[in-house]
């Protein structure tokens, strides 16, 4: 037997990277956990599919193949409530949601506020289904109060610092956490939502919140928050990067930044893109609490404008596990947060890209190359010698979320039930295929 | 002519024969009430649940008045006496009690949306007294009753409510079930306590006093916490009553034959005076005496007795 070659090959799908600017058919060669060759289709590369064995041979005819997609906001709860998820369960989900790159949120028990933390984050990621980034915290236990040893982080391999979960609520923490941050070119993750406007909010403020007696979390608590890190970070540099962006004032403010050559950066999660107020008191469903809330249509528009036209780099699908018993009570009484690895793909093909917001290449790009520069990973692209880190998705399978087929260990999502577009078939990490499309 | 649903959740998207049927059939319990010796056989057999997660008096005592006086079975169980403390989950709790066979329970609860989420967890007929901020349909019910025992009517009145607007539930049942019965309606208070878009309701909105009276046929004055100083949205209770404390005097905008009304409990001499309180033009002990009757009416209207022709 010949010797081989290639270890894996990816044949016949329509292969998009935005980093590389390719969109066609073409053959994705594999070897040694690496981007080897992107071949368009003809004799020489037929040849060399022909002589590999089956089993080494992906067939993506009519589906398209790309660089791994980068979650650049999730929480995986380990350390401290491994019940609801570990570094392994959550990389799972990734796997199965077309996710090889995942961020990890530092506000688990303890908080990832120091390198100890960090390194055993990363140890635990070392035989996961996908490749874990560490976002560490701002301040020391994400109080708000002192800031972390950044310096230290980064050393350990944090990508970024937030103290996501919550705002950093004092200004002059905040405009420190920017210049010390600067010093390792790291970004910032702000969670912008006002304590003080949003205190005890549960859903957004409107005329839902009104009519269902709940008190409401105002877009204006968004947007205040957004505009003052904007101000911050134009006074003394650093980079911003807001994390789930949900109202039509910050897609403003940040587009009126980017404009004044602010480096700020912006994502959104599809919950803020599919998902109104108005659907709250249909049933009191604790899964759409999530913070900050679920918004209204006008919003919703005003994101995909934003999307559309480049405010938002990315989209992230801000993944939080909750165990079923803290989610099946009151309302109120509820942990905001809802899981979402295993939905975004869908819900961005069924919401964005059939609506014809995005082109696939568009939403490639938010998932890839945006989180990657912005994090400075080395992941994201398909260019030779880079991880083989592979998306496939089956662009027009259609399939109904269910709760059973998700790898998450928690189950707290509004979009059980909904029918979508767009189904990942394969993912592969570095070369291993982890996940199959069974 | 019977109940859409099985359940009585809120007055939102009740319609107006429903509200008729359950203030038509109030009126023969009113009766009862009157009787010397007033009990009636109707719900025996059915065991309620009287599930009380906040502090309450008189809606506690309302239903549980209104069960005897049925012949139901009845037991209360208040937060004090739960296993709450012990962290055990209100789905655990009402699906342990279901267990012991009950057939309907009346809940209250300091969150929006208990008494839906109830439905959802037991099958028992689930009927609200008073959740969050949301909706105390049987308080608005009673409302509703009492103006209409007055007037012969609801429709072309013009009723104002007065208060924390955006605190109240029963203010928020109160106009579901007014408009819906083609009543006229303002609501008044401190811009503060006025919900976000609280004009979406279909009302008028005011927060001068004296301006909220003219040409109204009913006010009813809601309760005033006087601890939402604390959170900023009074200033003093002194202010307050400057500004929206209802008097003798304020009352001359009303139309002659004019209605007073509070769900209770009051605070003499902030957001009403005792003058008005007891005065010939107050109905607030009339309320409470057909808080029962209309409980009653609910009680039996959803129990399913009427259904089996009993
Ligand atoms: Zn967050």
């Amino acid at each position: 037997m010949k010797k081989q070659i290639y270890d894996l090959v990816i044949k016949d799908g329509r292969v998009i990277d935005p980093a590389l600017g390719f969109g066609h058919v073409a053959h994705l060669f594999i070897k040694d956990g690496k981007i080897a060759k992107i071949e368009n289709d003809n004799i020489s590369s037929r040849k060399k599919i022909d002589s590999m064995p089956d089993e080494n041979v992906i067939d993506a005819a009519g589906k398209i193949v790309m660089p791994g997609l980068i979650d650049m906001h999730v929480h995986l709860r380990e350390p401290g409530r491994e019940d609801e998820e570990t570094i392994v369960s959550g990389c799972q989900a990734a796997a199965a949601g077309g996710f090889t790159t995942v961020c990890c949120m530092p506000n688990t028990d303890p908080a990832i506020d120091n390198q100890e933390t960090v390194k055993f984050v990363l140890s635990r990621a070392e035989l996961a289904d996908a490749r874990v980034y560490v976002v560490g915290a701002v301040s020391k236990m994400l109080k708000g109060e002192e800031l972390s040893e950044i310096g230290d982080l980064v050393k350990a391999g944090a990508v970024a610092i937030s103290d996501d979960g919550g705002y950093v609520q004092n200004p002059q923490l905040m405009r420190n956490a920017l210049e010390y941050a600067s010093m390792f070119n790291i970004p910032i993750i702000s969670h912008a939502e006002d304590d003080f406007l949003c205190k005890d909010g549960v859903m957004n403020e409107s005329f839902q919140s009104t009519r269902l007696g709940m008190k409401g979390r105002p877009a204006v608590g968004e947007v205040i928050a957004v505009l003052r890190d904007i101000k911050l970070c134009e006074l003394v540099g650093g980079r911003l990067h807001i994390a789930h962006v949900s109202t039509a004032g910050a897609v403003e403010a940040i587009r009126l930044a980017k404009a004044d050559c602010v480096d700020v950066t912006a994502e959104v999660c599809p919950q803020h893109f599919c998902l109104t107020d108005d659907m709250i008191g249909e049933k009191f469903d604790t899964n759409l609490r999530v913070n900050p809330p679920i918004r209204t249509k006008a919003d919703i528009d005003a994101i995909i404008k934003g999307l559309v036209d480049g405010t938002i780099d990315c989209i992230a699908s801000d993944h939080a596990p909750h165990a079923e018993e803290e989610k099946d009570v009151e309302f109120d009484q509820a942990p905001p947060g809802m899981i979402g690895l295993q939905t975004t793909v869908g819900l961005v093909k069924t919401y964005l890209i059939d609506k014809g917001y995005l082109s696939w290449a568009d939403a490639i790009r938010k998932m890839t190359q945006n989180p990657a520069r912005i994090l400075n990973l080395p992941v994201g692209t398909l260019k030779v010698d880079s991880p083989a880190d592979i998306t496939i998705i089956d662009s027009d399978k259609k399939w109904t979320v269910k709760k059973n087929d998700f790898r998450s260990k928690s189950k707290n999502s509004p979009f059980v039930g909904w029918k979508l577009s767009g189904k990942v078939s394969h993912t592969i990490l570095g070369g291993r295929v982890v996940y199959d499309g069974k | 002519m019977k109940l859409q649903s099985r359940h009585l959740i809120g007055l939102e998207g009740v319609s107006a024969d429903e509200i008729s049927l359950i203030l038509d059939t109030a009126v023969s319990f009113r009766e009862i009430i009157e009787r010397p010796i007033k009990k009636v056989p109707t719900l025996r057999g059915i065991t309620v649940l009287n599930l009380f997660y906040e502090p309450s008096t008189r809606t506690k005592i309302s239903f549980e008045l209104a069960e005897k006086r049925l012949s139901a079975d009845s037991i209360t169980f208040t937060k004090a006496m739960s296993s709450v403390k012990k962290g055990e989950t209100l789905k655990d709790t009402v699906r342990n009690i279901e267990a012991m066979k009950i057939n309907m329970v009346v809940v209250r609860h300091g969150s929006s949306g208990v008494p839906y989420f109830l439905t959802q967890c037991m099958d028992s007929n689930i009927i609200n007294a008073g959740d969050g901020s949301h909706e105390h349909p049987t308080q608005a019910l009673l409302d509703m009753f009492t103006i209409r025992q007055k007037y012969g009517k609801l429709k072309g009145l013009r009723v104002v409510l007065i208060g924390d607007v955006k605190h109240s539930r029963v203010v928020r049942s109160n106009i579901w079930g007014l408009k819906t019965m083609g009543c006229s309606v303002a609501v008044c208070g401190p811009s503060t306590l006025q919900p976000y878009e609280v004009e979406k309701f279909g009302v008028d909105v005011y927060t001068d006093l004296d301006e909220a009276l003219d040409g109204a046929d009913v006010v009813n004055i809601m309760r005033i916490q006087l601890e939402r100083q604390q959170s900023g949205f009074l200033a003093t209770q002194r202010e307050y009553t400057n500004l929206f404390g209802v008097t003798a005097e304020r009352l001359k905008l009303l139309n002659k034959n004019y209605t007073v009304m509070h769900p209770g409990p009051m605070n003499r001499g902030v957001e009403i005076t005792p003058e008005i309180a007891d005065g010939k033009s107050s109905v607030i002990l009339e309320q409470v005496t057909n808080g029962q009757a209309v409980r009653m009416a609910v009680l039996y209207l959803l129990s399913g007795k009427r259904e089996d022709g009993e």
